[in-house]
């Protein structure tokens, strides 16, 4: 029976940043958690978070679950965090702006050409043009987990469009509504400086071209996307324009926004959309989606694209095992965050090592995200690791494997009462003149006993993050 | 404020009237139907009702024959008539959801409750609702959106999309109402001036909700010229065309005022005002009901499409 890290509970002693929560769990019995329970669920479903899954049908106007137990950092743990998720950041764009241009890590033989050059998600297209301050992933979302007090590991990067900060933002509104004892007992580190500092953030890469204050905008796909609340939600709290591609036009060398007043220049445009949907000149001849011409305003210095066209190459699963080598590489430091061993299949060697030993791992697509196309080794039925072993067999360039990490667990409400769950958690680093880390993040939670998969897709909730304050 | 959010508010409202009056159109059908039919040769009044709200050719092809009980789900539940009140309340919806941030959360709230009760009341069985129970749910409803937004709404450039989305989709859509009379009564002209003429005009002032305010109005003898003055030309009688027509004026000058422009969408808007203040009873019945109605409609529709080219289309070019 593996051991794992429960974040609240040293056998029967509670560990120091939970120490402010014992009493308030002693004085919420089982009716007022219910009632609490509804209450936070009737304000998520009244401000209108909700999140559809992709494929699933079903209510549209669904709710990830809400978990009202806060998951808690010390200072002292949330130092190492931040030093080690803005190092991480700092050597993805340093690798992005390496890659498209001379491409010295590669020359270096530190990582194989084949896997840079001819990876999906590297654009030719943009190759030799180096964006404002040379940044290219400006929100980087970083997946970790905990296994022990001071064993923390990277699971993967986001150097694209990581979603989800709306949930750390709301999540503490609500908390701070229904609790404010709590916040007044504990000094708890406050997360919602974040619009702000994104704002700041975008404004600090504004295109070479822009000679005032500039005009940032997001760019979402539209109202159908399931994240197109969250996409709303930072245009308001930025107080941004949130717009689609049809609201733009490209004209005279810049980017304009369609108005009721006439046309808007745009500076600054944060997409939440892929490479592919940008510009249908550059990507996707047979696309009708996009701005036609923006990648040529983009590439003579008219307007900035946040994350920068191509980022995604730093972001894959393949690359994820350099990036400690990109660290030394780059910053000649050592990581402060580790990887989690990661086999290849598409290596004789890993291959015969992963299909001989599936029953311990868990093996996941390349390209794959939000928990699908993955086998949890220890969680599976033989027929199912039968199935996979064959999808493995028939293409093992397309899948990695790792260890079944012991995810830690912390104390969740759940029917019987409180229980421990496991969690991950993804912070959001803001890349722009400056490298910014608000204190907390995104803790998932996944909600049904034993299991390791904090999805939302597949049944995981989320939590309020904590970092107490020194 | 980017043309397609202003595309989204001017729609939100007129959504929203639209499927007011559709309600309203159905009091007006089940009011009509239960007095005598005077005989054949009529066409039927549930008819008159589908061709006054222009659904009477995609009712045909789905139904045939108009039978009370299918105009009504026709006109209520069917997705696929596009101005049932179905229809309509899901989109202002959507709409709205599209652009949440440039509502307040009361507009929302009122908005997605009536959605959702929509939502539960299409899951009943329809032998357990008396259409008077939904005329009256609708007319409660959107009057519930309507006070979230005057109440809590900033007072820009949105908010005005808002109200002249309502004032254009009001106008048209009284013009409409007052129209089912000519659909009732074209074949007779005898009829003019009857008990029955005297009692479909009533019943068209109760489907606005305006018998009581009438009689504040006017007093005495109720006739059709009398009432022909209250919903056409009398600024007090807030669903009048010249209201409607005033409050579409006052919103487009407000835009004007705001964005330092007024193009023709303001002096169209002012011309069908100037017209109405300087038009009487007697010079409508003289050009004939339905004539004027529908040369009003279609001025109305001109506006619209002004205001769609100035400031909903982004393609306006000036500043």
């Amino acid at each position: 029976m593996t051991q794992y890290f429960n974040e609240m509970y040293e056998g029967d002693a509670v560990r120091d940043p939970y120490a402010g929560l014992e009493s308030w769990i002693r004085s919420m019995p089982a009716e007022l958690r219910q009632m609490k329970q509804a209450e936070a669920e009737a304000l998520f479903r009244r401000i209108g978070i909700t999140f559809a899954v992709y494929g699933e049908g079903g209510d549209p106007d669904r709710l990830i679950p809400f978990d009202m137990f806060p998951r808690v950092f010390a200072q002292d743990e949330w130092r190492k965090l931040d030093r080690g998720v803005k190092q991480r950041a700092r050597a993805l764009n340093a690798f992005l702006r390496d890659v498209y241009g001379r491409g010295e890590i590669v020359r270096a033989g530190r990582i194989p050409a084949r896997l840079v050059y001819q990876n999906e998600a590297y654009e030719h297209a943009v190759s030799g043009f180096t964006p404002p301050r040379g940044i290219y992933s400006h929100i980087v979302g970083v997946d970790l987990v905990r296994t022990g007090p001071d064993e923390f590991f990277v699971l993967e990067d986001n150097c694209r469009t990581p979603s989800g900060v709306s949930y750390m933002l709301e999540n503490r509104e609500i908390m701070m509504r229904m609790f404010p004892q709590l916040f007044r007992e504990n000094r708890i580190a406050p997360v919602d400086g974040y619009a702000e500092l994104l704002r700041r953030t975008l404004a600090s890469v504004a295109p070479e071209k822009c000679d005032r204050a500039p005009t940032i905008a997001i760019l979402t796909p539209g109202h159908f996307n399931s994240a197109y609340y969250e996409h709303s939600f930072l245009a308001d709290l930025m107080g941004v324009e949130l717009v689609e591609a049809a609201d733009l036009f490209v004209e005279g060398g810049f980017v304009w926004m369609r108005t009721t007043e006439g046309p808007k220049k745009l500076d600054v445009i944060y997409r939440r959309i892929d490479d592919a949907f940008l510009d249908p000149l550059c990507f996707r001849p047979d696309s009708m989606l996009g701005v036609p011409g923006l990648m040529d305003v983009y590439r003579s210095g008219g307007v900035t694209i946040a994350s920068a066209p191509g980022a995604g190459v730093a972001d894959d699963k393949a690359i994820y095992t350099f990036v400690p080598e990109m660290v030394r590489f780059y910053l000649g430091e050592e990581p402060i965050l580790q990887n989690v061993p990661t086999w290849q299949c598409g290596k004789a060697d890993d291959l015969k090592y992963v299909l001989d030993n599936l029953g311990e791992l868990v093996v996941k697509e390349v390209h794959g995200s939000g928990g699908y196309g993955m086998l949890v080794g220890p969680k599976s039925t033989k027929d199912q690791i039968e199935a996979f072993r064959a999808k493995i067999e028939h293409d093992p360039d397309n899948y990695i494997a790792q260890p079944t990490l012991a995810l830690s667990t912390t104390p969740t409400f759940v029917e019987e009462g409180i229980a421990p769950r496991h969690v991950d958690l993804r912070p959001y680093c803001l890349v722009g003149e400056q490298v910014s880390l608000v204190p907390g993040g995104l803790t998932r939670v996944a909600l049904t006993e034993g299991s390791l998969v904090v999805n939302s897709s597949q049944g995981g909730g989320v939590k309020d993050t904590w970092v107490l304050a020194e | 404020m980017l043309s397609r959010t202003a595309d989204n508010l001017f729609w939100i409202a007129r959504y929203l009237e639209r499927a007011e009056t559709t309600a309203r159109l159905l009091e007006v059908g089940a009011r009509i139907a239960l007095i005598p039919s005077a005989g054949h040769g009529y066409r039927s009044e549930w008819e008159s009702l589908l061709h006054a709200s222009g659904t009477a050719d995609g009712f045909k092809a789905k139904y045939g024959d108009p039978v009370q009980r299918n105009i009504e789900s026709y006109m209520f539940f069917d997705r696929d008539n596009p101005s049932s009140v179905v229809s309509c309340l899901e989109r202002a919806r959507e709409n709205a959801r599209i652009v949440r941030t440039a509502l307040t959360g009361q507009v929302w709230d009122a908005l997605n409750t009536a959605y959702q009760e929509l939502r539960a009341l299409e899951r009943k069985p329809r032998s357990e609702i008396e259409l008077t129970e939904l005329t009256e749910w609708v007319v409660r409803q959107t009057a519930m959106v309507r006070g979230a937004m005057d109440s809590t709404l900033l007072r820009n450039d949105g908010y005005h999309f808002l109200n002249l989305g309502s004032a254009l989709e009001r106008a048209d859509n009284t013009a409409r109402l007052i129209d089912v009379k000519y659909f009732v009564l074209l074949p007779s002209v005898d009829l003019v001036g009857s008990e029955l003429d005297n009692y479909q005009w009533q019943t068209l002032l109760r489907a606005l909700s305006a018998h009581r305010a009438f009689h504040w109005a006017y007093g005495g003898e109720i006739t059709a010229a009398k009432i022909a003055d209250f919903l056409i030309l009398n600024r007090q009688s807030p669903r009048s065309l010249i209201a409607s027509a005033e409050a579409a004026m006052a919103h487009l000058d407000a835009l004007g005022r705001i964005y330092h422009h007024s193009g023709p969408a303001q002096r169209r808007a002012r011309a069908i005002v100037g017209d109405l203040a300087e038009t009487r009873v007697s010079d409508i019945f003289n050009e004939g009901l339905h004539e004027f109605l529908t040369r009003f409609i279609r001025e109305v529709g001109v506006v619209s499409s002004f205001v769609h080219d100035a400031y909903l289309s982004g393609e306006a070019r000036c500043s």
